[in-house]
């Protein structure tokens, strides 16, 4: 069981170092918010899953996998909201990408 | 081994979980960099959004450590819906039309 919650806690780290890396180094706001909004969202998921397995069966565990699904519900929503905002105020595009729009 | 946080006998979970929140901590400075250097508002935004969403994982991890993990889980639901509540209402306050930005 510790281990299964370690390796669960493991994967979702490297979520969340990718989500990292691909808001420092990906080239416009879409493409962040595209690493961001996904990767982060599973990452938080798997990580707060290894540490209600950790926890074993009670009220707490129970708490945590509230957290997990308020993060599982929010996170990309506040992720397309954002993204929705910054479409319509007209932020611009990668130069180099193949959009019709704009 | 030497004794945990709570000064009870420290075992190998622990250790873990403390490389885990280390790592979780130094994720932040991806996040701090955009802040300080995103070329739109929206980028700063989302920065900061990442920053909450790993610090509620943060706030489980150190709960999981001092063994008060019926405590911080509360705080963490919490900053978790305040979070969301936050990116929401910047992404709401800095829409513009696309006529009058740039």
């Amino acid at each position: 069981m510790t281990w299964l919650a370690a390796a669960l806690m493991v994967i979702g780290g490297v979520f969340l170092l990718i989500s990292s890396i691909g808001l420092l180094r990906l080239p416009d706001f879409y493409t962040r918010a595209h690493a961001v909004g996904k990767s982060e969202t599973l990452g938080s998921m798997l990580v707060l899953g290894g540490l209600a397995l950790n926890q074993g069966a009670d009220l707490t565990s129970v708490k945590i996998l509230l957290i997990l699904v308020v993060i599982f519900i929010t996170n990309p929503t506040a992720t397309h909201a954002l993204t929705r905002s910054a479409y319509r105020s007209g932020v611009a595009i990668w130069k180099n990408s193949q959009a019709a729009d704009k | 081994m030497s004794a945990g946080p709570t000064g009870r006998r420290k075992n190998s979970m622990d250790t873990f979980l403390l490389y885990f929140a280390l790592f979780v901590a130094l994720l932040f400075g991806a996040s701090l960099y955009r802040i300080s250097a995103g070329p739109t508002v929206f980028d700063r935004t989302i920065g900061a959004g990442l920053i909450g969403t790993n610090a509620v994982l943060l706030l489980v991890l150190i709960g999981a450590l001092y063994r008060r993990l019926d405590m911080f889980v509360d705080l963490a639901l919490t900053y978790a819906l305040l979070n969301f509540i936050g990116v929401v209402a910047l992404a709401k306050y800095f829409e513009r039309s696309r006529e009058d930005s740039r």
